[in-house]
C-alpha cells in the first residue's frame, strides 16, 4: 500500500498553484535486478485532479516518469477552501486518492 | 481509417468535455475518458509517438515554452516545466526523443486549468525533449531543448 500523497494548494492573485508528491516506485520496465532479469514495468498511468468534485485536468503518464512523481500545475480561478483532489491508476490496476483543501499562500 | 479515429476521437472529446461539465451521467464517467494509448506509449521516437496518437507533426513556436537543464547530472529525475502562451489549448505532451520510448506524458486540461505543468522525467541519455501544445482546433505547436545527461536514468 502507497503513502499519502502530499498536495499543497496556495492560492495568491487569481491563482492556485498545485503541487503534488506521489509515493510510486514507477519502474520503467527497462531496469535489470541483480540476476540480470528485467524488472517489469509498474508505474502509474493515469492522473485526475479534481476541484470540488468536478475533473478538472487528466493526465496520461509513460514509463518515464520519475519514482515518487512530483507534478505541478495551476488552477485559474480556484479560492481558499475549494477542495482539490488527486487519484491515480497504475499500470497494476491499483488505485489511490487523496484531497487537499487550497490555502492562502 | 484516419476519419474514424478522428470521430471517436471528436467523441471521446465531447464526451469528455460533457463528463467534466456534469451532464454525464454518473456511471459512464468512468467510460467517458481518453483511453490510454499503450501503443504511443511505447513507440520509438517523437515521430512515431505523433503518428500513434493520430496527429500530424507539430510546427516549432515561440508561443510554447520548455523549461529544462542544460546539463541533468542525475538522469533520473530531470525538472521540465511545458507551458504555452496559446488560447484554447486542450492537450500538452511532453517527449524526451531518445528514450526507449519518447511520450513522457499527455496532460488533457479544461478551461480551469493553465497549460503549464512541472514534471520530473527519467532520461537514458542526452537527448531533445519536446513540449508540445494541441489546441481544440487541432493545431500543434512544440518547443525543444536540448538536455545532456550525465549519469542516465533507466537502468
Amino acid at each position: 500500500m502507497s503513502e499519502a500523497m502530499r498536495i499543497r494548494a496556495q492560492a495568491a492573485g487569481g491563482k492556485t498553484t498545485v503541487r503534488v508528491l506521489m509515493s510510486h516506485e514507477m519502474e520503467s520496465g527497462q531496469r535489470k535486478d541483480a540476476a540480470g532479469a528485467s524488472v517489469p514495468a509498474w508505474h502509474i498511468r493515469e492522473v485526475v485532479a479534481a476541484l470540488n468534485g468536478m475533473p478538472v485536468l487528466t493526465m496520461h503518464w509513460g514509463p518515464a516518469i520519475s519514482k515518487n512523481p512530483f507534478l505541478q500545475f495551476n488552477l485559474k480561478s480556484a479560492k481558499v477552501g475549494d477542495r482539490i483532489s488527486i487519484s491515480w491508476v497504475d499500470t497494476k490496476g491499483d488505485r489511490r486518492s487523496d484531497e487537499a483543501v487550497v490555502a492562502a499562500a | 481509417m484516419t476519419h474514424r479515429r478522428r470521430f471517436l476521437d471528436h467523441s471521446a472529446r465531447v464526451a469528455a468535455l460533457l463528463a467534466s461539465a456534469g451532464l454525464w451521467p454518473i456511471a459512464a464517467r468512468a467510460q467517458a475518458a481518453v483511453a490510454y494509448s499503450t501503443v504511443a506509449f511505447a513507440a520509438h521516437g517523437s515521430a512515431a509517438a505523433y503518428k500513434a496518437l493520430g496527429m500530424a507533426q507539430p510546427t516549432e513556436s515561440t508561443d510554447v515554452q520548455l523549461q529544462a537543464p542544460d546539463i541533468a547530472e542525475n538522469g533520473a529525475a530531470v525538472s521540465v516545466t511545458m507551458s504555452t502562451t496559446l488560447p484554447g489549448v486542450k492537450r500538452m505532451l511532453l517527449l524526451v526523443e531518445n528514450n526507449p520510448a519518447a511520450l513522457s506524458a499527455i496532460a488533457d486540461v479544461s478551461d480551469a486549468v493553465e497549460p503549464s505543468f512541472n514534471l520530473r522525467i527519467k532520461m537514458g541519455e542526452s537527448s531533445n525533449v519536446y513540449a508540445v501544445a494541441i489546441t481544440g482546433d487541432g493545431r500543434a505547436l512544440f518547443a525543444r531543448r536540448d538536455v545532456k545527461v550525465t549519469l542516465g536514468g533507466c537502468g
